[in-house]
C-alpha cells in the first residue's frame, strides 16, 4: 500500500512539469511581455525596462522558468500585480468561502442524486421513469447563467427570501444566510447530469445474477437496492464525484461572480479580466496538484469499497 | 468488388448463386436512426437551426440586425402600439418601484416614447424620412436616448451605415432591446455565432484528438508515453480553468481566438477514446493484411483503420458540439468571448441580466428558447446517433 501510494506520487512528478511547462508556456511566451501589462498606458520605457527586471523577464526563459519551477517548488509565487496581496494570503483567504458553497453543495448533490437515480432505476422503464429523463435532458441544455439569473431574480430580488447578494464574517451566517441560495442553483445545475449518470451505474448493475440471487433468498427490495447494488455501483460513483472535485472549486466561479462570494473562483475571473497573471498560474498550478491528488484518493477509495480491486 | 466476384462466379454455375451484400455500417445505422423517432424529430430541428444559421450567414435573414426598428425595449406584442401604450407605464411604474439602480433613466425613456412614437406613427407615416429624423432629434431621440449621438458617430467611424433616425415600431412581436433592435433578429444572428462558433471549434478538437490518438495508439511505446503525458497534462488542469487561462493571454477577441481556446483545449476526451479504439484495431488481422500488401505506416492509420473508428469520432464530435456551445455562451457571457459588435446567446444573455431587473424579460427568454431548443435536440440526436452506431453501447450513458 505505502509503495504504491509512494510509486503513484512518483508518477505525479513528469505530469506537474508537463503542467508547469504548459503555464509558463501560455503565460511566459504566449501572453507576451507582462511589462505591457503591468505598466498599462501611461508609461515609458525606463518604468517598462525596470518592471522587466523586478519580473525577471529580461532574462533568457531557461531562467524564468527556473525561476517559476522555484516558486512551485516553495509554493510562494510573489504577490498579485494589481493589489499587490501576496498570493498565498489571496489563496488562504478565498479557500474558506468557495469551499462553505462548495462542500454541502457536493454532499447534497450527490446523495440527492444517488437517491433517486435508485428510486428511478428502480422503475426503470415506466412513465416516471422516461419522465424524469426528459426534465433532466431538457433541464441539462439550460444554461447554468439562466439558472443563476432567473433564480437570483425570483427568489431573492423579487420574493425577497435570500440576501441578492454578499458575503459576512460568521461561518454560519454565510453558510446558512448567504450561500442557502448559491446551492439551490448549485443543485439544480448538478442533479440533473447526475442522476442521468448513476441511473446508467444503477442499471448495469441491476441485471447482474446477484441480484436475482438476493431476491430468490428474499432480501427486500430496500435492501438489494440501497446495499447490494449501491455497493456494487459505487466504484463508477466515487470516481465522477471524485473527478468533479477539483473543478468544483473553479466550477462554480459563475455562481461566485453573480453572489459577490469572495472564493476563489471569483478570484480567477478578477484575474482574467485584470490580466492577473501570476494569480491564474498560481491557482492552475495548485488545482492540478489537487487533480492529481483527488485522482489518488479515488484509486485508493475503490480498494476500500470493493477488495477485488488489486492497486498495482 | 463483391459484385464482380459474384458475376464472374454465376455464369460457369448451373444455378444462380445466392449473393448477398451485407448492408454497410453507416446504412445499418441509418436504419435503426429511422426507427427511432425521437431521433428523427431532433434530427429535423438541428437540421432547421443549421438551415437558419446558413441562411443567417448567407445575409438572406437578420443581415439587418443591428438596425434599430423599435423603440428601446420595445415590449413584445402581436396587437400593435395600442395595447402597449397602457401596458408600458405599468411597466415603468414597476421597474421603478422596487429597482434602485438606473431607473429612473430607464422609467423616463419607455413612457415619453411610446406616446411620442405613437404620434409619429399614427399622423407621420407618410412623412419624409428627413423630417422624420428632425422631429425625432429635436424632440424625442435627445431626450431618449443622450448616447444616440455618440453612438451615431461610433457607427459611421466603423463604416456602419447610421440607421436613419425613421418611424420607430412602439413594440414589436418578439420585443426589442436597449436599443430598440428587433430581438428575434438579434436571437437568429445569436444563433448564427453560438453555433457556428460550437462546430467549428468542435471540429478542431476532434481532429486534434483524432490525430493524437491515432499516432498514439497505432505507434505506441514512446509515441504512446509521450501522448498519453500530454493527455495527462492537459486533464488534470480543469477544463473551465484551462479555457480561462488562455482567454487570459490572448488579448484581441475575436471569432477566431474563441475557435481556437475550446478547440485547443478540448481533445482530451476524444484522445483517449481514438487511442483505446487504435490499440484495440492495429492487432486486427485486416491491419496485418494492409501490412501484408505493403500499406505505408500513414495509410494504414488513416485509409485503412480510421473507416472503422470513424463512427466513434462522429459521436464524440456530436457531444463536444454541444459542449462548447455551452462553454461559448459562458465564456461570451463573461466578456472574453466574442467581440462586442458580434452578438451570442452568451453576450444576449449578458445584456439580459440587467434587463430581467427592469422587467424587460423578452430578450432573456428568446435566448434561452433558441440555446435550450437545439440544445436538447442536439443532445437528444447524439444519443441516439451513439446508439444507432453503437449497439453494444446502448444504454451505457444515461439513455
Amino acid at each position: 500500500m505505502t509503495a504504491y501510494i509512494v510509486r503513484r506520487l512518483w508518477q505525479m512528478i513528469p505530469t506537474l512539469l508537463g503542467v508547469i511547462l504548459l503555464v509558463f508556456f501560455l503565460f511566459n511566451w504566449v501572453g507576451g511581455d507582462p511589462a505591457y501589462v503591468l505598466a498599462g498606458k501611461i508609461s515609458n520605457q525606463e518604468q517598462i525596462d525596470n518592471i522587466r527586471r523586478q519580473l525577471g523577464v529580461d532574462q533568457p526563459y531557461y531562467v524564468q522558468l527556473g525561476i517559476f519551477i522555484k516558486q512551485v517548488v516553495t509554493g510562494d509565487f510573489g504577490a498579485s500585480w494589481s493589489t499587490n496581496e501576496s498570493i498565498s494570503h489571496i489563496l488562504a483567504t478565498r479557500l474558506g468561502p468557495s469551499l462553505t458553497v462548495t462542500v454541502p453543495l457536493l454532499i447534497l448533490d450527490t446523495l440527492i442524486a444517488i437517491g433517486l437515480a435508485l428510486a428511478v432505476a428502480y422503475v426503470r422503464g415506466s412513465l416516471t421513469d422516461r419522465m424524469v429523463m426528459i426534465v433532466c435532458t431538457v433541464g441539462l441544455s439550460v444554461s447554468i447563467l439562466v439558472y443563476i439569473i432567473v433564480f437570483q431574480y425570483v427568489f431573492a430580488y423579487k420574493l425577497g427570501w435570500f440576501p441578492v447578494q454578499g458575503w459576512g464574517n460568521g461561518f454560519w451566517e454565510n453558510l446558512i444566510r448567504y450561500s442557502s441560495l448559491p446551492i439551490l442553483i448549485g443543485l439544480a445545475v448538478s442533479i440533473a447530469p447526475d442522476l442521468r449518470l448513476f441511473r446508467t451505474f444503477f442499471l448495469d448493475e441491476i441485471n447482474q445474477d446477484y441480484v436475482r440471487t438476493a431476491r430468490a433468498k428474499g432480501v427486500g427490495e430496500n435492501r438489494i437496492m440501497w446495499v447490494h447494488v449501491l455497493r456494487n455501483a459505487s466504484i463508477p460513483i466515487i470516481t465522477n464525484v471524485m473527478s468533479q472535485l477539483p473543478g468544483l472549486l473553479v466550477g462554480v466561479f459563475l455562481i461566485e461572480r453573480f453572489f459577490s462570494i469572495p472564493g476563489i473562483g471569483r478570484e480567477v475571473i478578477l484575474a482574467v479580466e485584470r490580466s492577473d497573471f501570476p494569480v491564474i498560474k498560481a491557482i492552475t498550478i495548485y488545482v492540478a496538484v489537487a487533480t492529481m491528488v483527488f485522482n489518488l484518493l479515488a484509486d485508493l477509495m475503490y480498494k476500500a469499497v470493493d477488495p477485488r480491486v488489486q492497486l498495482k | 468488388m463483391a459484385t464482380n466476384m459474384a458475376t464472374l462466379g454465376a455464369p460457369p454455375a448451373p444455378r444462380e448463386i445466392p449473393h448477398t451484400v451485407s448492408p454497410s455500417l453507416w446504412i445499418l445505422a441509418w436504419r435503426r436512426l429511422r426507427q427511432d423517432r425521437v431521433a428523427m424529430i431532433s434530427m429535423a430541428i438541428v437540421g432547421a437551426f443549421l438551415v437558419l444559421i446558413l441562411l443567417s450567414a448567407t445575409g438572406l435573414i437578420a443581415a439587418d440586425w443591428s438596425r434599430e426598428v423599435g423603440v428601446n425595449y420595445a415590449p413584445p406584442t402581436f396587437m400593435g402600439p395600442d395595447a402597449s401604450s397602457e401596458a408600458a407605464p405599468a411597466q415603468a411604474a414597476k421597474a421603478a418601484a422596487g429597482e434602485t439602480l438606473a431607473s429612473t433613466y430607464h422609467s423616463t425613456i419607455v413612457d415619453p416614447l411610446a406616446d411620442v412614437l405613437a404620434q409619429i406613427r399614427g399622423e407621420g407615416k407618410p412623412k419624409a424620412p428627413a423630417a422624420g429624423a428632425d422631429a425625432g432629434a429635436g424632440s424625442g431621440d435627445a431626450s431618449v436616448d443622450p448616447l444616440a449621438d455618440v453612438m451615431a458617430d461610433i457607427r459611421a467611424g466603423k463604416g456602419v451605415t447610421a440607421p436613419v433616425a425613421e418611424t420607430r415600431a412602439a413594440t414589436l412581436p418578439f420585443g426589442g432591446d436597449k436599443w430598440g433592435r428587433d430581438v428575434l433578429k438579434k436571437v437568429i444572428k445569436g444563433s448564427e455565432t453560438s453555433i457556428a462558433v460550437g462546430i467549428a471549434s468542435a471540429i478542431l478538437a476532434t481532429f486534434l484528438g483524432t490525430v493524437f490518438g491515432a499516432v498514439a495508439g497505432y505507434y505506441g511505446r514512446w509515441v504512446d508515453d509521450f501522448f498519453n503525458w500530454f493527455y495527462s497534462v492537459f486533464s488534470s488542469i480543469p477544463y473551465l480553468l484551462l479555457i480561462l487561462a488562455v482567454a487570459a493571454v490572448l488579448k484581441q477577441k475575436g471569432l477566431m481566438t474563441i475557435i481556437l481556446i475550446l478547440g485547443l483545449t478540448g481533445w482530451s476526451g476524444v484522445f483517449r477514446l481514438i487511442r483505446g479504439e487504435y490499440l484495440k484495431h492495429k492487432a486486427r488481422e485486416y491491419v496485418q493484411a494492409a501490412d501484408a500488401i505493403g500499406a505505408s505506416n500513414m495509410r494504414r492509420i488513416f485509409v485503412h483503420i480510421f473507416p472503422n473508428v470513424s463512427h466513434v469520432v462522429l459521436v464524440q464530435l456530436s457531444i463536444l458540439a454541444v459542449a462548447f456551445i455551452k462553454s461559448e455562451v459562458i465564456l461570451s457571457f463573461l466578456g472574453f468571448g466574442v467581440p462586442v459588435d458580434v452578438v451570442s446567446w452568451g453576450s444576449m444573455l449578458n445584456e439580459a441580466q440587467n434587463e430581467l431587473i427592469l422587467g424587460k424579460w423578452w430578450q432573456l427568454v428568446a435566448a434561452t428558447i433558441a440555446m435550450a431548443t437545439l440544445v436538447t435536440a442536439f443532445s437528444l440526436f447524439t444519443d441516439a446517433l451513439r446508439d444507432a452506431l453503437d449497439p453494444k453501447l446502448k444504454g451505457m450513458a444515461g439513455h
